[in-house]
C-alpha cells in the first residue's frame, strides 16, 4: 500500500505542481493517474520514488516514511517504465534489461540468464537479446523497458505514459500484454497516462486529476462512468458526448446502441434495462 | 629521396622525438578536460566563464607561450615539459568545450531514467553520461590529436627536438626536400594518429554503427546469394 498524505510540491518559483494531495494505492492493484498535461500526475509518481521530494506532507509504503530511506536504494527496490522506454542506447538489450540487477551486485552470467527469462515474460523473441536498443521496433523496445522494470520482482512497478508514443495497434497490444502480466505477477502498479480510454481499461482505480493535482475523482472505472463526480468529470470522461453517450434505437431488424454520431455501436446483449435505466458502455 | 635515404636516423629520431611530444599532451588534455567539462556543464553560471577562459586561451599565439610559460613554471625553454604543458593548455581550450557540449548533448530521457532505476550520480557518470558522450567526445579529440601534432612544429623554432627541425634546419641551410620531409612526415603522422583514434572509437563504442548492422548484414546476404 502507498499512501499519500497532504503532500504539497512547490518548486523555488513559487508554482506548485501539486497542492495537498491525500490519497491510498492499494496493493497488487494498477491505479491509473489520468489528467491533461500540467495536472501534476507525473511528479506525483515521481514522488513515490523520490525522483522529486515533496515540500511537505509524506508518502508512506507498507507503513513506512520513505521521507527517511535512501533514494538510490529506493529506486532499485521500485520498477520503473516510462515513456519511450528510456533505455540505454549503448547496451545491448539483454544488458538493458539486467541493468538493475546487476547494478544491485547479481553476477553478470545469473543476471543475464534471468534477463532471458524476462525476454519470454514480455513477449519478446530471445533473438533480439544482443541488440542495440536502436536496433528494435518502439513496440519492442517499451517490452523491453517493461522487462527492465520487472528485473528485480519488485512489489511496485511504477509506468510514466509507457505506451504513449507507439502506434495504436501497438498500444493496444501492449496494454493487453499488461492486463496478462498483471494477472500473472501481481503487482502495485501506479500508472500514468492522459487517454481516459487507457485508464478505464487497464484501472482497477482511476484517478482523474485537476490542475495543481487535484483529485477530480477516484473511483473504479465502473463507479466514475455510472456517476461523473462533476461536469469536469463528465467532460473529460466524455460521458455526454462521443461514443459514449450510447442510446437505443429501435431499428426493422431490432434494436441496435447508437452513439452521439449517430453511429451504431453495437447490440445490448442480455436483459435490456427497464426504462430510465442507464446504458453502460 | 636521396636526401631522406641519407638522413634517415636523423629523420626517425625526429619523428620519434615529434610523437613523444605530441601523445603526452593529448592524453592529459583529454583527462584534465572531463573534470572540467563535467563541471561546466553541471553547473550553469560557471559554463561562460570556464569556456571564455578556454577560448581565449586558445586565442594566445603559440611562440610567445612557449617562451613565457617556463618563467612561471620554473622549466628550461628547451625542456620537453614546457612543450608537453603548453599543448596541454591549448588540448584543453578545445577539449573543454567538447566535454561540456558532449555531457549536454546526452538525452535528457535517457539520464533521468538511468537516475529512475537507480543508477547512484556517481555511477550513472561513469555508465551512462560519459559512455554517452563518446561520439562528440571522439569529434572533439580529432581535431585535439591534429592540432597538437602541428602545434609541436613550432617547437622546433626553440629548438625543440621533433619534425619541426626539419622545417627550421632545412630553411636556414635551404635544404628543400628537408622542408617538404618534415611537413609530410607531420601530416602523415596527423592522419594515421587520427584514423587511430577512429579505430579506437569503433572499438568503445559499437552501438553508434549498431543501426546499419542489419541492413549491412543483409546487403551482405544479397552480394553472397547473387
Amino acid at each position: 500500500m502507498i499512501e499519500f498524505r497532504s503532500v504539497t510540491k512547490q518548486y523555488p518559483d513559487g508554482t506548485r505542481a501539486v497542492e495537498d494531495f491525500s490519497l491510498v494505492i492499494p496493493s497488487r492493484k494498477t491505479t491509473v493517474f489520468v489528467g491533461s498535461s500540467g495536472c501534476g500526475k507525473t511528479t506525483i509518481l515521481r514522488m513515490i520514488n523520490r525522483m522529486v521530494d515533496p515540500s511537505s506532507g509524506s508518502i508512506q509504503i507498507d507503513g513506512k516514511d520513505i521521507g527517511g530511506l535512501e533514494p538510490v536504494a529506493l529506486r532499485r527496490s521500485i520498477g520503473y517504465v516510462m515513456q519511450n522506454s528510456g533505455l540505454l542506447p549503448h547496451r545491448k538489450v539483454v544488458d538493458n534489461i539486467a541493468t538493475v540487477p546487476l547494478l544491485k551486485g547479481v553476477k553478470k552470467r545469473e543476471a543475464r540468464l534471468q534477463a532471458l527469462e524476462l525476454m519470454d515474460t514480455v513477449g519478446l523473441d530471445r533473438a533480439f537479446a544482443d541488440r542495440y536498443p536502436s536496433q528494435l521496433s518502439g513496440g519492442q523496445q517499451q517490452r523491453v523497458g517493461v522487462a527492465r522494470g520487472l528485473a528485480v520482482d519488485p512489489n511496485i512497478l511504477l509506468m510514466d505514459e509507457p505506451f504513449g508514443a507507439v502506434d495504436p495497434l501497438v498500444r493496444s497490444d501492449l496494454q493487453e500484454e499488461l492486463i496478462r502480466l498483471q494477472r500473472d505477477l501481481d503487482k502495485t502498479v501506479v500508472f500514468v497516462t492522459h487517454d481516459i480510454d487507457e485508464a478505464f481499461y487497464l484501472g482497477d482505480q482511476v484517478v482523474i486529476l485537476k490542475k495543481g493535482g487535484h483529485i477530480a475523482q477516484v473511483g473504479s472505472p465502473a463507479e466514475i462512468l455510472a456517476d461523473p463526480a462533476d461536469d469536469f468529470v463528465a467532460d473529460f470522461i466524455g460521458a455526454n458526448r462521443g461514443k459514449r453517450a450510447l442510446h437505443i434505437e429501435e431499428t426493422a431488424t431490432g434494436s441496435i446502441l447508437v452513439d452521439d454520431d449517430g453511429r451504431p455501436a453495437g447490440t445490448l446483449t442480455g436483459s435490456v434495462p427497464a426504462a430510465g435505466g442507464r446504458a453502460q458502455p | 629521396m636521396n636526401w631522406v635515404v641519407q638522413n634517415a636516423s636523423y629523420v626517425g629520431d625526429s619523428a620519434l622525438a615529434h610523437l613523444q611530444l605530441s601523445i603526452p599532451p593529448i592524453i592529459l588534455s583529454f583527462v584534465l578536460s572531463v573534470p572540467l567539462g563535467w563541471v561546466a556543464n553541471r553547473y550553469r553560471p560557471v559554463r561562460g566563464v570556464l569556456l571564455t577562459v578556454a577560448g581565449l586561451l586558445y586565442a594566445i599565439p603559440s611562440l610567445p607561450l612557449l617562451i613565457v610559460l617556463p618563467l612561471f613554471i620554473g622549466t628550461g625553454l628547451r625542456s620537453p615539459v614546457n612543450v608537453i604543458v603548453v599543448l596541454t593548455l591549448y588540448g584543453m581550450a578545445l577539449m573543454v568545450r567538447s566535454t561540456a557540449d558532449a555531457l549536454e548533448a546526452v538525452e535528457p530521457d535517457v539520464r533521468q531514467s538511468a537516475t529512475a532505476v537507480g543508477f547512484s550520480p556517481w555511477g550513472r557518470f561513469w555508465s551512462v553520461d560519459f559512455p554517452l558522450a563518446g561520439p562528440v567526445l571522439l569529434a572533439g579529440m580529432r581535431v585535439v590529436v591534429v592540432s597538437t601534432v602541428s602545434l609541436v612544429t613550432v617547437g622546433g623554432v626553440l629548438g625543440v627536438n621533433g619534425l619541426g627541425l626539419l622545417f627550421t634546419d632545412g630553411l636556414q641551410r635551404a635544404i628543400i626536400p628537408e622542408i617538404v620531409t618534415g611537413i609530410v612526415l607531420v601530416v602523415v603522422m596527423a592522419l594515421i594518429l587520427d584514423a587511430l583514434l577512429v579505430l579506437l572509437g569503433r572499438a568503445l563504442m559499437p552501438w553508434t554503427r549498431a543501426t546499419a548492422t542489419p541492413s549491412r548484414r543483409a546487403a551482405r546476404r544479397v552480394l553472397a546469394t547473387a
